[in-house]
């Protein structure tokens, strides 16, 4: 058991973190109703199907909500604030990620805009963030 | 089981709520439990069901020296209580027990004895959102809101009236946490916690207990104050999700719209016969959900019903009225306080009453968006 934050991966995760690991952002795509989904498990979300693939994502998202979370205690002492935000994928599922790259101020914050993926180190793996795509507004 | 069937005949609180370092988790749920069961002229004796979200109710059976024949440990997170509520009359109506006791205590600002947090390292939130620093409530439950007010064109004024709204009612309430006049520029000035949340906008953090005693409407009869019996209409509840990322939809919650469409539906009643509402607020943006989600108010008229007055004192919906988890209390689990309230207006026992208030909804919600319970309350048997 590690520090607060910390993720414990489990067997069904594993090739999402082996994903991250080299700056792949891994999703799991059901063959039979050909769904993507998300978080990872060992059958569909929808469809139950046990017929899964793992597939390398585009990378590109868009921001659906976010907070600029001002008192963080993730990692402990951490003191800038962090940018907690709900994208969704150009695959379809959502995921809660940081922003990066972007002030934490309401005003370049835009709903609804493109983001790109890339990996930083959380609770001591690199995961998935997302910065405002390159010409975005 | 009939609407109005089983009955709230024991309700209290702690003898205080707020900064309570001397009570641990334990003796705050034995204060509160003490007390709902002498509010219902019983003794422990006479109790022989226990249902607690934490800790297990075998230790609040043990404690209390009750020899119970029914024990639920449902936890689901703050709004538990709803669904012990429940879970109660349907064990009472099937003859598992015949007066159970619902019991909450927790030491949420002192901490004192209470249990360390779940190890969720291992969970799905664990692994995919815990390590991004959603961890704490106000960093988690809160990341949702935005979408709510983009897709209505709705602001953080629309959360601020929440706040002003709700601090009218605990004004003039001594035992409220935060009392002070507050108008929405002081709320959106405060100091700022996770944007659009001000400090305001979050609930406070308490020490405190709760419980309730509950019977059926034969038994109710025989007590020794039979006409502050408080009837259970109907009720609900419902799953959500453990990551607030997967929810179906960020703008509205299932779980609300679910638990409490089949509690109006085993109640035999309409929101338009609601006449006061208790709807668990965390933080501001809850009651805006709820609002709209249960169908007090179409999609996209919460912020202007709040603003306009109708939740507040004197409105058509008075909601929240002992000031709610944004101003009363929230020792982390507040489902119990908003039970509470509305006893104690059925029974015309608030500190601000509800003239004639005959019919109250209760809305539970725990973890952020993980469960959802709604009950329907009356002091009349229909």
């Amino acid at each position: 058991m590690g520090s607060l934050g910390e993720a414990e991966v489990t067997p069904e995760t594993e090739p999402f973190w082996e994903g991250a690991a080299q700056g792949e952002l891994r999703m799991q795509r059901c063959l039979s109703c050909r769904r993507f989904y998300f978080f990872p498990r060992r059958t569909c979300r929808y469809c139950h199907s046990g017929d899964v693939e793992w597939r390398r994502l585009s990378g590109q998202a868009k921001l659906l909500s976010y907070v600029i979370n001002r008192r963080p205690v993730v990692p402990r002492g951490e003191s800038e604030p962090q940018i907690i935000a709900i994208v969704e994928v150009d695959e379809g599922p959502r995921m809660l990620t940081n922003l990066v790259g972007v002030e934490p101020d309401p005003d370049a914050l835009v709903l609804d805009g493109p983001l790109t993926v890339e990996f930083q180190e959380r609770g001591g793996r690199p995961m998935p963030v997302f910065r405002p795509a390159v010409g975005a507004a | 089981m009939r609407p109005g069937d089983i009955a709230i005949v024991g309700a209290a609180e702690t003898d205080e709520v707020g900064v309570l370092p001397e009570l641990s988790m334990l003796e705050l749920h034995a204060e509160a439990s003490l007390r709902a069961i002498a509010d219902a002229g019983l003794t422990p004796a006479d109790i022989d069901g226990v249902a607690t979200a934490r800790p297990y109710p075998v230790a609040i059976a043990e404690r209390l020296g009750i020899k119970a024949r029914w024990l639920d440990g449902t936890a689901v997170g703050g709004g538990s209580f709803m669904l012990h509520t429940r879970h109660a009359a349907a064990a009472i109506a099937a003859g598992h027990a015949s007066a159970v006791l619902i019991s909450h205590g927790e030491s949420g600002r002192s901490r004192s004895g209470a249990s360390p947090m779940a190890n969720e390292a291992a969970s799905p939130r664990g692994q995919f959102e815990m390590p991004y620093g959603a961890v704490p409530p106000y960093a988690t439950f809160t990341v949702p809101a935005m979408r709510f007010l983009h897709e209505r064109g709705m602001g953080r004024r629309d959360l601020a009236e929440v706040v002003v709204a709700q601090r009218r009612w605990a004004e003039p309430n001594p035992r409220a946490f935060r009392r002070k006049p507050i108008t929405v520029d002081e709320v959106l000035d405060g100091p700022e916690i996770a944007y659009p949340f001000t400090r305001d906008m979050c609930c406070v953090v308490t020490d405190g207990g709760g419980a309730l005693v509950v019977t059926s409407a034969e038994r109710a009869r025989d007590l020794p104050r039979p006409e502050r019996a408080v009837h259970l209409l109907g009720a609900g509840e419902a799953p959500g999700t453990s990551m607030v990322s997967q929810m179906e939809d960020l703008g509205s919650f299932s779980g609300y719209r679910e638990a409490s469409a089949e509690a109006f539906r085993t109640a035999g009643i309409t929101p338009a016969d609601v006449d006061h509402f208790m709807g668990y607020d965390a933080f501001a943006h809850l009651p805006l959900y709820m609002l709209e989600d249960i169908g007090f108010v179409g999609r996209g008229e919460s912020g202007a019903f709040i603003a306009e007055g109708h939740t507040t004192v004197g409105g058509s919906l008075p909601m929240n009225t002992n000031g709610g988890g944004l101003s009363y209390t929230h020792t982390g689990m507040y489902g119990m306080f908003a039970i509470q309230e509305a006893v104690r207006q059925l029974r015309g026992e608030a500190v601000v009453q509800v003239p004639g208030a005959e019919i109250s909804f209760v809305q539970g919600v725990g973890g952020f968006f993980w469960s959802a319970g709604s009950l329907v309350l009356s002091n009349q048997r229909p």
